[in-house]
């Protein structure tokens, strides 16, 4: 057992979730009790979803406990079969189902028999997987599934299209600022005029996961998705890969001429060098920006930075490389890839965290007190607490990570984005340090609206301490309407009673 | 069958297949933790139930809650690991950081699974680090959403003391309960004995369910004015302050969904229910406190004004509700008084969806709807215990209501739909309970007709493409 506040990484079904429903027409049934569907609200909520999440729950009760499921999870998915049509059915376990041991399998295969669309069983184990490489298992077995059965059909096109193309692998529901990085990454594409064959899952239709292997390479932008899918496409149909996240001037331009080179080597005879050294000398400002006087005065600050792998160790590779700023300490919670990790970001900080536990990471910003800390939302918490100010920069995330505008962080826009998010957040904190040497804006007391200044009404103990109780924000303006109306009544001293008759009657 | 027969125009009452969207029950350390402030709940279950808890409350996870997980790993399933050792470990360790009065063990869908005896291990810990252990089985299995603090305050009636102690006076005794203390704070004793007059002679009364502080306040004032006492409240402020329940003690539940809190109170304690609709909406208010009242063989004094008072401070929300209809989908339990409530302000409610359905805790409550439903001259709606949502929304895009009130997993995909949600959860977070707190309840109703009333011009009401026929 462990003592656990926080995650950084959820269950395994979540993963497999992500995956199944960012697909069109793929529904998935989870084997689970009561109240485990809390993936719905979060993908209603957080991604602000107009379409019910195609996801539900074959419920696991007391029943299912003394007598196993039985028909239940059969006659579930054929249920969904006929009401929604799905091309698949994914049948997800959860930590309670992987306990009960029923043989889904079994489930599955009979549920086909009577099913229209494709059924599966994902693959994962609750207890050694998180939601991360759940995600990852689920694409690949699903790309290997599809695959597997036009191959038996002969429907597998032959060769490449006849332009260079490309498959984008991982760009899923609920990933942090996924959508935006999807339409840059095909901004970018055709600036290079490479044409994209496949996005995958997001809004891609299993039957089209058949045309992968037309595409000339595949691009695997975030290290915790589609990897697994790129090496398997690599083993069967020899389509190679580039794995390099386009994330920062200098990655970015990595990751084209590793593109470059791959599609020489098939012939292409492509050169995207002077389209760089535009990009990066005039059309993005991120590389002016390290050049201007502004980044100068980060020289030398210092940085704390933590998440997944992805965002960690680019975020690492910009502060040091691009800009100037010391990082102190980088970490990730992607503990299963943490050799990746190290590798990627020794380079450029003085310490490596790979931890799971929030605590240990907040002890160490307490304990380095850093200038800045670009981290999860558990991060900017903790910066909260420490005045530090913090720019959000991996998941875990919050509604507010899933913004309405254009933010990509991948990509020239992304590098432009990033250097936004980074310089707010430096002088944010420069700003507030300022603020407290001089004592602060305005020194003077603030005038309030509150009528009390000059009342004579007095509020007696209880009632004052029930006054107390009412939320900050609208305590001024509860004690505002009670005091008009006793006033208006004629009372010299607030009670509980004249609180509540109060509020009855102007709703204060 | 002779029942039915006599009483031809009786609710008509549905089971579906319980395939429907709710919270987990673990969620009720989210409020409970905070209702009792000395206490500490450990969640004993997996990496789902610390997502769903961590999700779910949202920016509470930051405050340094006085909650965690014990995180089962794969040892714990496979008993490599002895149950016993690890939740010693886990509660000393909470014991040297928090020192809690009270440390509550969740049980989770988990422990039922791999029977872990937590009421076993619970008394031999207890003795052995010194801090009593209460053990709720608040599972995904068995009970939905708010039936949580139901399994919670069922174990903790459990604690309540038998009889105040020998030395604790009448004075000692009165100190026990919060709010007593707040209303007699800073006066002197010959006061407060003056003040035990305005009192009348009735049996001690305890109700149960949490409530926030204000309304425990609110709500003990409101029977003051009857001359009823409140001798204690399960739960109190501080679980060392649990009231005393003797044997003979009349007790009263405030939530719909304390079932089995009432018959453990009842069998257990052996305390004397009283069963009355709950003190949701002005209407229901008046008709708990006439309750106990008669109960008590008072009567009361002043209702039927303040009522109507009520009525009228909030005729301006009323005038937007009535005539209107809603679709309870069903998941907290509070679905029957709330639809109550809606229709005597003049609505109609075609169907109330509504996780489980205790007729005989509700008995009440249920015969008020169907009252209310004759007095304001509406068909008597369809209750549906374990609905089924998919089903449900077909009978939604049927019959088309101005309010849908569900769950967040629907809202946004109904509201892209142009139909009017309110997120059902609000409910229970809310301050709803009494005279006072009516009109909050139709702040919440009335929200999402105001704000699309304002946007009603814009024609985009409908935000999704139309599903080719096919």
């Amino acid at each position: 057992m462990k003592l656990a506040y926080w995650m950084y990484a959820g269950p395994a079904h979540i993963g497999t979730l992500r995956v199944a429903t960012s697909f069109k027409n793929v529904h998935a049934i989870m084997h689970a009790p009561l109240g485990d569907d809390y993936f719905n609200v979060m993908r209603s909520m957080l991604s602000r979803e107009r379409d019910f999440t195609p996801v539900t729950t074959s419920v696991v009760d007391r029943n299912v406990l003394a007598r196993g499921s039985q028909e239940k999870v059969v006659d579930n998915i054929v249920r969904k079969d006929q009401e929604e049509h799905p091309d698949l059915i994914v049948l997800t376990p959860t930590c309670t189902s992987s306990i009960l041991q029923e043989d889904l399998h079994n489930f599955v295969e009979r549920a086909q028999l009577e099913s229209q669309g494709d059924v599966l069983l994902a693959d994962v184990n609750h207890y050694r997987y998180n939601e991360l490489q759940a995600a990852d298992r689920t694409l690949q077995q699903i790309v290997q599934y599809y695959i597997a059965k036009a191959r038996k059909r002969d429907e597998l096109p032959a060769g490449k299209t006849e332009q260079p193309s490309v498959n984008i692998l991982g760009i899923s529901t609920l990933g942090f600022h996924n959508n935006h990085d999807c339409t840059e990454l095909k901004r970018l594409m055709q600036d290079l005029g490479i044409a994209v064959n496949l996005v995958i899952p997001e809004d891609a239709s299993v039957y089209e996961l058949k045309n992968l292997p037309k595409a000339w390479f595949n691009l695997v932008p975030y290290r915790e998705l589609g990897l697994p899918t790129a090496t398997y496409l690599q083993a069967e149909f020899g389509t190679p890969y580039v794995e390099i996240t386009p994330m920062g001037v200098v990655e970015t331009a990595r990751c084209i001429r590793a593109i470059q080179k791959t599609l020489n080597e098939q012939g292409a005879e492509v050169n995207y060098e002077s389209y760089i050294d535009e990009q990066t000398r005039f059309v993005s400002q991120a590389a002016w920006f390290s050049r201007s006087i502004d980044c100068q005065n980060l020289t030398g600050k210092k940085a704390v930075v933590f998440g997944d792998n992805t965002h960690a160790a680019a975020m690492t590779k910009i502060l040091s490389r691009e800009m100037g700023i010391r990082v102190v300490l980088a970490g990730t919670y992607c503990k299963y890839d943490s050799d990746w990790f190290r590798e990627q970001v020794s380079d450029y900080c003085d310490e490596v965290l790979i931890s799971e536990d929030n605590a240990e990471i907040a002890n160490a910003i307490a304990r380095l007190e850093p200038a800045a800390i670009f981290g999860t939302q558990m991060e900017r918490h903790v910066g909260k607490r420490l005045d530090i100010p913090c720019g959000v920069i991996a998941s875990p995330i919050h509604i507010q990570n899933f913004p309405v505008g254009y933010k990509p962080f991948l990509g020239y826009e992304g590098a432009n984005q990033m250097v936004d998010l980074i310089y707010n957040s430096f002088t944010l904190g420069m700003e507030d340090h300022l603020l407290e040497i001089f004592g602060g804006h305005d020194t003077k007391e603030v005038i309030t609206k509150d009528m009390s200044a000059n009342s004579d009404l007095n509020w007696n103990k209880e009632a004052n301490s029930e006054l107390n109780k009412v939320p900050g924000f609208v305590r001024g303006k509860v004690k505002r309407n009670t005091e008009k109306f006793a006033r208006e009544r004629g009372f010299s001293e607030i009670t509980l009673e004249v609180m509540y008759a109060a509020k009855e009657a102007v709703g204060a | 069958m002779t029942l039915a027969e006599s009483q031809p125009s009786a609710l008509n009452f549905e089971c579906e297949t319980g395939n429907y969207h709710t919270f987990c029950p673990i969620s009720c350390v989210a409020w409970l933790y905070q209702k009792i402030e000395d206490s500490f709940f450990l969640v004993i279950g997996t990496k789902t139930c610390g997502y769903f808890l961590q999700n779910a409350m949202g920016v509470m996870i930051f405050a340094e809650p006085r909650y965690a997980m014990a995180e089962l790993e794969e040892g714990d399933i496979s008993a490599q690991l002895n149950d016993y050792a690890e939740l010693k470990r886990l509660c000393d360790q909470i014991k040297r950081d928090r020192n809690p009065s009270v440390i509550v063990w969740i049980g989770t869908c988990t422990t039922e699974i791999i029977k872990m005896d937590l009421e076993g291990l619970a008394p031999r810990l207890e003795s052995e680090i010194g801090i009593p252990i209460v053990v709720a089985r608040a599972n995904g299995l068995d009970y939905a959403f708010t039936q949580g603090e139901d399994t919670v305050l069922a174990a903790m009636a459990g604690r309540c003391p038998t009889k105040a102690p020998e030395a604790e006076t009448a004075q000692a005794k009165e100190d026990r309960s919060g709010i007593q203390k707040l209303l007699n704070f800073g006066r002197k004793k010959e006061e407060i004995q003056q003040e035990a007059s305005e009192y009348a002679e009735h049996p001690p009364l305890v109700l149960f369910g949490s409530l926030p502080d204000p309304v425990v306040t609110n709500l003990t004032l409101e029977l003051k004015k009857q001359g009823i006492k409140i001798d204690g409240w399960l739960p109190a402020k501080r679980f060392t302050e649990l009231p005393v329940l003797e044997e003979g003690y009349y007790v009263s539940g405030v939530n719909p969904f304390l079932s089995r809190t009432a018959s453990t109170l009842m069998r257990r304690r052996k305390c004397k229910l009283i069963g009355a609709p709950f003190p949701i909406g002005p209407d229901g208010t008046r008709a708990w406190i006439e309750k106990i009242c008669s109960v008590f063989n008072i009567e009361p004094q002043g209702l039927a004004e303040r009522e109507a008072q009520i009525w009228e401070s909030m005729e301006d929300y009323v005038k937007l509700v009535r005539g209107k209809s809603a679709f309870f989908m069903g998941d907290n339990l509070l679905e029957i008084s709330l639809a109550r409530f809606l229709i005597r302000c003049g609505m109609t409610v075609p169907e109330i969806g509504i996780p489980y359905m205790d007729k005989r805790y509700q008995a009440a409550e249920l015969a008020f709807l169907e009252k209310t439903c004759q007095e304001m001259n509406v068909p008597l709606p369809t209750i549906v215990e374990k609905p089924d949502n998919y089903n449900q929304l077909q009978r939604i895009y049927d019959l088309k209501p101005d309010l849908v009130i569900t769950g967040m997993a629907h809202a946004n995909p109904l509201e892209a739909r142009g139909i009017n949600t309110k997120w059902s959860v609000e409910f229970t977070f809310a301050q709803i309970h009494g005279f006072t707190n009516a009109r909050d309840i139709l702040e919440l109703v009335t929200r999402p007709l105001r704000r699309n009333n304002s946007l009603k011009d814009l024609g985009w009401d409908k935000l999704v493409r139309e599903e080719a026929q096919v």
